[in-house]
This record gives structure tokens, C-alpha cells and sequence, in this order.
């Protein structure tokens, strides 16, 4: 992992991202993948619960909550 | 068919005129609504499915989309505009099954406030099935929808393809119809970034909540002064009197009315035709009415996925998800409703710890209103400590039961839509939908209550079953043993049961006591109910179990903080 690259968990707020990777099984990719939450796709990480709350993300003009175990394993790398 | 959230319920009722109801949470349409419709002269059937974002179920909801598919003649396909790329999956799927279809381009105006422009001609040329634009919330398009319903067919050349396919498809059309333009941040996207953060949201949300409880007690109280009361004292106190006069002394006017002779007062009087009928319907019914307005509007606006946003953390200490909050607010107004709402969370010891805290710690309509009346005259201190204790219990038992019962309990991930201008017509009707529960399911739970009381206080069982408890409850709970009697008939009105806590004179201490052990030892007899249907009967004695010694170990307790050791 270079400098650029991070998990969306930790990506700091108000980030533009690209995601790269999706870690976990088939049926994890498929649920993500139809929300739009796919391979290429830019996402944006609008809000952080505190103490490991969910995260709020936007992805096509689509505002998402994910929790924090489910955000760990998207792999994005920052985009300026 | 379509993904969730994009306007299927507006549309459907557009279409049909039934009571449907548009919401903005995962799961309302779960359980999905039919409806008849008139195409020139033909009356058809027509379904509303619930929201899915493929024909590849990831949940029960999804499932049932899909198997509905499998009776459809017709496919009206909703498309959100704002967010072509990911509903057009949907599209595609359904196109791959070969079943007559048209697409309604919903939500195209608010496209357009963002930027996006979508050619819906080039869109219907491409997938060579009849594409109309509409707006459900004020019904434009609705007509040429309907219309291009003759025209629906198949489009044989869309072949089954794998989902790799199927994104590079999207992803040609998306390149051909879809324009978007760059756009300055507005006052909403900022007011939707405030609202989710927790800096600022989480104040907004206290306040947000503040508020609508003042406008339910306010609307309340403005519907019992000025409509329920008169209706009561001006139209119906005559009739009684009159009834009572005909009836003369005896067993059928103790039953009906209450004790011969004696002035009707509609609050004690206790009989199947004052009390039995003026409590749920005057006291109670205003602010079930009030509050499920209100929530509605908090619904259909799109507030409440940011709320369950911002709680998610706290409910997931209590072995639930954000979405726990919508059983405890629906179970604020009335249980029944709540207790139907448990259905939307995704496994059985969500399902469970849900239900088990609702009824143990979640006070509703009916039962605020009475601990309001009882002890209101002795100030805010004694209110807000019943209250403090039920809040506490709720976090604490959510800790326990998160700590014990068996299964998993799932990270939350929902859309969360942007906020929206409700449509009026929507929300009354989802309001009458719920008022209707409480109308149907509790109010004869309530009246058959009353009955029953009535004649086992005739018969003398109710003042025996008093004298034996009676000594438990000086040296557990610090009450008189009369307390008992009431704590008894709690099982059947619990309202009921704090008003007839008022002739005995207790202190405020002992009323904060007994009013907290009757709101947590055992749901009304409506809501009991519904949870056996919901957990079935094991899950359900388990929870009714818990529920009891809760009762018993927090009586105590109380008792413990407030007089010390039983002497």
C-alpha cells in the first residue's frame, strides 16, 4: 500500500476517493456492487460516527451509512 | 419493480387511489400492497413489489420482489433519474426475463436540480421499450404512463449476461443519454451534510425531537379541548344519563356505566360505556392521532435514516442497529404498531432485544397520558423520574440482552435519501393507516378489558387475589396491599390500572414505584399479541419472563433507593 492508498475507514472527512478494491467474499462485492459501490466508482466520505460509529458516504449522487467492519475492507485511493 | 426509495408507492397510488404507504425506510413495503386499476375498460390488478436493487435477493424483501415477478404481465419499471447508472441494473434484469415492460422516469424535476438531464426518447430508442418521464409527488406523467401501458413489449435482443456484462452495458447507455452539468453546493446538500455529522447533528437532533413532541402535545390537547371533550360531555353525557335512569341499580349498570347513583364521570367511573369508551378514545386517540402525523412528516422527509445514522452506535451496544429506533418511536404513540415494526430488523435477536425492550421500557400514548395525570400534580421531579428509570432500563437491558441472547447482529448499510418535500396526501394516509392499528387491534383489546374487570370485580375474584398478594407488597415494593388489585388488572388496562392507584393515597415516592413496575411488567394484552405473532411462543415467554422479574427486581430496587431495608 503506497501513501495513497488507504481503507474508505480511514479516509479522512470530505475526501474525494476512488475505490480500487473490494475485500470479501462474493455476496459482500454483489450487495455493495448494486448500491453502486463498485470497482472505479468515486465516492466522497461525507461523515464519521465517533467511538467506531458508521461512516456516511456518497456515491452517484447517493448518500450511503456503512458500518465501520463493511468500510474497512473498501480500498480507495485518494483523488485530488 | 424498482430500487428502493424512488417513488414505487407515489406512483402506485397515483395509479390506484389506495392506501398505500410511501415511506422512507428500508422494509414499509414488505409486506406489499395490491391495488385495482382501470385501463380503458378493463379493470386490472396491480402490484405494488417492494424496493430491490437486483433480482439476486440479499434479504427477505428482495425475495419477494422477485418471486412476484414470476405472475407479472405487465413490469412498470420506476427509474429514479437522479441515479440512473444504478437503478438501470435493475432494469436490465428485468429485461432479461422477457416479460412485457415500460419504464416510468420518475424524480426527473428533482434530476434537473442537480444538473442531470436525461433523454428519455434516445433512453426508450435504446432499450426499445416505451420510456415516459414523470413526477409522482404532483402526478405529471401519470396519464402518459398509463397510456403507454398498450405499448409495453418485450425486447427479445437483451440477452442474459453476466454482471460484468451488465455494467459495461449501463455504462454505453449512461454515455448516451445521460448529461451532468457542474453545480454549485445549495442550502440542502449543506442542511444534508449538518444533519449527518455528528458535531452538528446530534444537537439538531435533540432539538429536531424536542420539537415534535411539543407539536404532538400541542396538537393533542388542542383535539381533546376542542373536538373529543365537547363531543363526550355535550352529545354523549346526556345518552348515558338518560341510558342510566332507564337501567336502574344493579349488576348490567355497574357493568355498563358504573356505580348507580353516583355522578358519571367519564375518567372513574369504570363502566364499559363511560370509561371503557372515553379513555381510549378521548385521552388516548388525540395523541396517537398528533404523534403519527408527526412521525410521518419526520418519515417522508427523509430524517429518519439520518437519525438511525447518528443513534446506530448506541443501538448497536444494545444488539440492534439504527434501525432499532423506529420500533421505539412508533412504540412511543402506541406498542402495536411498534411490535410490527420489529419485522423491519434483519435477525431474530435484533427481532428479540427489540421487542423485549419495547415492552419493558417504552411507555405508550395511553400509558404517558396516565403517568402524566397521576403524578403530574406533584411536579416534573416525580415525572422525570419515572422516566429516567425507564430510559436507564432500556440502555441497561439493551447491554444485557446484547451481552446474552444468541445470533449476530448485522452492521447497518441503507441508502439514505436525500431529503424530500412530503406529499401531504401521502402522510394522511399513512397517518390513517396507523391510527386504524391502534383502532382495530387495541381499542377491542381495551373495551373487552374493561368487561372483564368488571365482572371478576362483581364476582369478588379481583379484591381475593388482592388479599393475597397483599403482604408482598408492603415488604417487597413499600406499597399498600391495595396496590395489588391494580397491579393485577394491569394485565388486562394498564391505563386503568394507574387511575385506580389515585383514591389510595400513596406518597409520590410510592406512586413513582408502582406507576414504573405496571409500565414494565407486562405489555397490554393488544400488544401481547402481536408478539406472539412476531416471535412466536417461545421467544415470546422468554421476553414475558424477563419482563416479570425486571418488574419485580426494579420494584425493588426503588424501594431499596427511596425508604431502605423492609423492616
Amino acid at each position: 500500500m503506497n501513501s495513497q492508498t488507504t481503507s474508505l475507514a480511514n479516509l479522512p472527512i470530505r475526501t474525494n476517493a476512488r475505490i480500487i478494491e473490494i475485500q470479501g467474499g462474493h455476496g459482500i462485492q454483489q450487495k455493495l456492487e448494486v448500491m453502486g459501490i463498485r470497482v472505479g466508482k468515486r465516492i466522497t466520505l461525507i461523515s464519521k460516527q465517533p467511538f467506531r460509529g458508521p461512516l456516511t458516504i456518497k456515491v452517484c449522487n447517493t448518500l450511503m451509512t456503512i458500518g465501520r467492519g463493511m468500510a474497512q475492507r473498501i480500498i480507495v485511493e485518494v483523488v485530488s | 419493480m424498482g430500487n428502493p426509495n424512488v417513488g414505487k408507492s407515489v406512483v402506485f397510488s397515483r395509479l390506484t387511489g389506495a392506501n398505500v404507504i410511501a415511506s422512507n425506510y428500508p422494509g414499509t413495503t414488505v409486506d406489499y400492497a395490491k391495488g385495482k386499476m382501470r385501463i380503458a375498460d378493463e379493470v386490472v390488478e396491480i402490484i405494488d413489489a417492494p424496493g430491490t436493487y437486483s433480482l439476486e435477493p440479499t434479504n427477505k424483501a428482495e425475495e419477494v420482489a422477485s418471486d412476484m415477478l414470476n405472475e407479472a404481465d405487465i413490469i412498470i419499471n420506476v427509474v429514479d433519474a437522479t441515479n440512473l447508472e444504478r437503478n438501470l441494473y435493475l432494469t436490465l434484469q428485468l429485461l432479461e426475463r422477457h416479460i412485457p415492460m415500460v419504464i416510468a422516469l420518475n424524480l426527473s424535476d428533482e434530476a434537473c436540480h442537480l444538473g442531470i438531464t436525461v433523454d428519455s426518447q434516445k433512453l426508450q430508442t435504446i432499450l426499445d421499450i416505451p420510456v415516459t418521464n414523470t413526477c409522482a409527488l404532483t402526478g405529471e406523467g401519470i396519464k402518459a404512463l398509463v397510456d403507454s401501458l398498450a405499448n409495453a413489449q418485450v425486447n427479445e435482443d437483451v440477452k442474459q449476461t453476466s454482471r460484468e456484462g451488465r455494467w459495461i452495458e449501463i455504462g454505453s447507455i449512461i454515455e448516451k443519454v445521460e448529461q451532468i452539468q457542474h453545480r454549485h453546493h445549495t442550502f440542502r446538500d449543506r442542511f444534508e451534510d449538518m444533519t449527518i455529522r455528528p458535531s452538528t447533528g446530534i444537537p439538531l437532533a435533540v432539538g429536531i425531537i424536542v420539537l415534535a413532541f411539543w407539536f404532538v402535545r400541542m396538537i393533542g390537547e388542542l383535539l381533546i379541548s376542542y373536538l373529543f371533550d365537547p363531543l363526550f360531555e355535550i352529545l354523549y353525557k346526556p345518552l348515558i344519563e338518560q341510558l342510566s335512569s332507564a337501567l336502574g341499580p344493579g349488576f348490567i349498570h355497574i357493568l355498563l356505566i358504573g356505580e348507580y347513583g353516583s355522578e358519571i364521570l367519564f375518567d372513574q367511573s369504570l363502566g364499559m360505556l363511560t370509561t371503557g369508551l372515553y379513555v381510549p378514545l378521548a385521552m388516548v386517540l388525540p395523541y396517537i392521532i398528533a404523534f403519527y402525523f408527526i412521525l410521518s412528516i419526520l418519515e417522508d422527509t427523509g430524517y429518519m435514516p439520518r437519525l438511525a445514522t447518528l443513534v446506530d452506535n448506541l443501538f448497536h451496544k444494545l444488539g440492534m442497529h439504527g434501525h432499532g429506533i423506529i420500533p421505539l418511536f412508533l412504540g412511543l404513540g402506541c406498542n402495536v404498531p411498534g411490535a410490527l415494526s420489529t419485522r423491519t430488523l434483519e435477525t431474530r435477536k435484533q427481532r428479540f432485544i427489540s421487542a423485549t425492550l419495547l415492552a419493558i421500557a417504552v411507555p405508550c400514548m395511553a400509558q404517558t397520558a396516565m403517568v402524566f395525570g397521576v403524578l403530574g400534580p406533584y411536579g416534573v421531579f416525580y415525572l422525570g423520574l419515572v422516566f429516567l428509570v425507564l430510559s436507564i432500563l432500556y440502555i441497561f437491558m439493551g447491554l444485557l440482552l446484547n451481552k446474552f441472547v444468541k445470533g449476530s447482529s448485522p452492521e447497518i448499510f441503507m441508502e439514505v435519501p436525500p431529503y424530500r418535500r412530503p406529499s401531504f396526501q401521502a402522510i394522511l394516509k399513512k397517518t390513517w393507516m396507523r391510527i386504524r392499528w391502534f383502532i382495530r387491534e387495541a381499542i377491542p383489546f381495551l373495551f373487552l378489558g374493561v368487561l372483564i374487570i368488571n365482572i371478576l370485580y362483581y364476582i369478588g375474584i379481583l379484591q381475593l387475589i388482592g388479599v393475597v398478594l397483599s403482604p408482598f407488597m408492603e415488604v417487597l415494593f413499600g406499597l399498600p396491599g391495595e396496590a395489588s388489585t391494580s397491579l393485577v388488572i394491569g394485565f388486562l388496562r394498564k391505563d386503568l390500572a394507574v387511575g385506580m392507584l389515585i383514591p389510595l393515597g400513596m406518597t409520590p415516592l410510592q406512586l413513582v414505584i408502582a406507576v414504573t413496575m405496571l409500565t414494565i411488567y407486562f405489555p397490554c394484552v393488544a400488544t401481547f399479541s402481536v408478539l406472539l405473532r412476531e416471535l412466536g411462543i417461545k421467544d415470546m415467554i422468554r421476553s414475558t419472563l424477563i419482563m416479570i422479574s425486571v418488574a419485580v427486581t426494579v420494584g425493588f430496587l426503588l424501594r431499596l433507593v427511596f425508604f431502605g431495608l423492609p423492616v
